[in-house]
């Protein structure tokens, strides 16, 4: 176990290999409770989300959710989140437990709406299900429509007989759902999950296989890929900002960056050499450090080693050889086009 | 875990067993479990000088990567090759096929300062707290 921002979280149950593994062929159910929720209530509650998130939480209908940044007037990440609206007059923010007290603060002091911001992280814990079995699993627990429900969707019904929102969403790169429910009902549902999938061989997975999945999917983690310093555009999330939309925190900056241009951004890489690359590393190039590895790892699935790293722009091309520092050795490694593995989509 | 009595153990979880004046090297069953599923070894070449406390090579599993201790000084005599295509073996026999290095002994001495296996596995439960 793990201290992870104050909470007790498992790293790995049965190896993070089978783990990463279970996820990408059949299904594994992870504890990711230490989520944070925020919920933003009031006639102006979109008002006040667009006027600090990059996405345009105003294209959003009843039910529907979206991934977007929370962010600080240079334009730099205060967080990353996921922003679902339950109606008009209420949102629902999943953000990162280990900014979930910083970005509360965040909206409340910045808050000129008629909107009521409410830090809601002790009323929900939440369980994901993931992987391409996921469905046949979690439709077992509920009477909600999830064949019916499409990505980045989410209904409130019983699940395992618990009262609870299900959204079809998920940072494993698999479809998949997950499920925001009661504290005190979270170890009844998470038995129930292991039970009703007990034939599809669910398997309990950790902190340590979120992380790979997330990485061969090339999903951001926030203080890895993206911080305070590091723009939407930077890490390659230019999807996320909506510069039409007028007014919005660290609109101008990125504006600027738009015009301008990066000077630097996120790019994926494939050890050529044996090696492991590991979050912190140097990348040279003709022996000299040009750019930091964000996050690196052996891939399980794909049985290589990526990473992905902040690299000045004239170096962020597909074939682009570089090295890697390790242990004062330059191994050789190549920019490779992002995401590392995308899933078939039926 | 049973930790074979007639070998020494280090702070950092490698054991030595003695044979002769030769020494095998390798990485504790607590050590590897701590790890996970290893997946590369990082192990110098035959013929490289070893001081006692310092770092000759890294275990890595999917999630972290483990600087090696030399336990003792000597010369490397043989690494287990074996590691390179196999290094599961590691997880699968930590005190056994998971070796890493052999070496030529260079002061018995050394070895009064290792762990005997009994006060090992006191001193494993008493980091893991168990």
């Amino acid at each position: 176990m793990v201290d992870f921002g104050g909470w007790d979280m498992p790293v790995e149950y049965g190896g993070i290999v089978a783990e990463h593994k279970a996820v990408r062929t059949g299904v594994g159910l992870f504890d990711v409770s230490h989520m944070g929720e925020i919920e933003v209530r009031g006639p102006q509650s979109v008002d006040l989300i667009d006027s600090l998130c990059s996405n345009r939480a105003a294209s959003l209908r009843d039910g529907q959710a979206q991934y977007s940044g929370l962010l600080n007037p240079r334009g730099g990440f205060v967080d990353d989140l996921l922003v679902h609206r339950i109606a008009s007059d209420h949102y629902f923010l999943c953000v990162n437990a280990a900014n979930q007290e910083g970005d509360f603060e965040w909206i409340r002091d910045n808050n000129a709406f008629d909107a009521e911001v409410d830090f809601a992280s002790e009323r929900y814990a939440q369980l994901a299900v993931q992987g391409p079995l996921s469905m046949t699993v979690a439709a077992r627990l509920t009477d909600l429509d999830l064949e019916g429900m499409r990505y980045y969707w989410f209904a409130h019904g019983d699940f395992a007989g618990i009262p609870a929102m299900v959204a079809r969403t998920g940072y494993t790169g698999e479809d998949g759902f997950e499920v925001y429910l009661p504290p005190a009902a979270a170890e009844q549902a998470w038995q129930a999950i292991l039970d009703a999938g007990s034939g599809e061989s669910i398997q309990p997975c950790g902190l340590g296989a979120r992380n790979t999945l997330r990485l061969e999917a090339a999903m951001s983690l926030y203080g890895h890929e993206i911080d305070a310093n590091t723009t939407p555009y930077e890490a390659g999330l230019g999807w996320i900002v909506k510069l039409s939309k007028p007014g919005f925190c660290g609109r101008e900056e990125l504006a600027r960056q738009r015009a301008e241009g990066i000077k630097q951004k996120i790019a994926g890489f494939e050890m050529r050499g044996r090696g492991i690359a590991r979050d912190g590393y140097h990348v040279l190039i003709a022996g000299e450090p040009v750019g930091r590895v964000t996050s690196a790892s052996p891939a399980p699935y794909l049985g290589k080693n990526i990473g992905l790293c902040m690299l000045p722009i004239e170096y962020c091309r597909s074939g682009q050889l570089i090295e890697i520092e390790i242990r004062s050795r330059a191994v050789p490694a190549e920019i490779v086009p992002l995401p590392f593995y995308k899933r078939q989509r039926n | 875990m049973e930790y074979p009595a007639d070998y020494r153990y280090t702070r950092e979880h490698e054991w030595v067993k003695i044979d002769g004046d030769t020494a095998t090297v390798g990485i504790t069953h607590h050590a590897q479990d701590q790890l996970g599923d290893v997946v590369f070894v990082e192990l110098p070449a035959v013929g490289t000088k070893l001081q006692a406390q310092r770092v000759f090579g890294a275990v890595e599993s999917v999630k972290a990567v483990s600087d090696i201790y030399a336990p003792i000084s000597g010369d490397v005599t043989a690494v287990n090759a074996e590691l390179m295509d196999a290094p599961e073996k590691i997880n699968q026999d930590a005190h056994g096929e998971g070796w890493l290095v052999k070496m030529m002994i260079f002061d018995r001495n050394e070895l009064r300062s290792l762990m005997g296996a009994e006060q090992y596995a006191e001193y494993v439960a008493a980091e893991t707290g168990e």
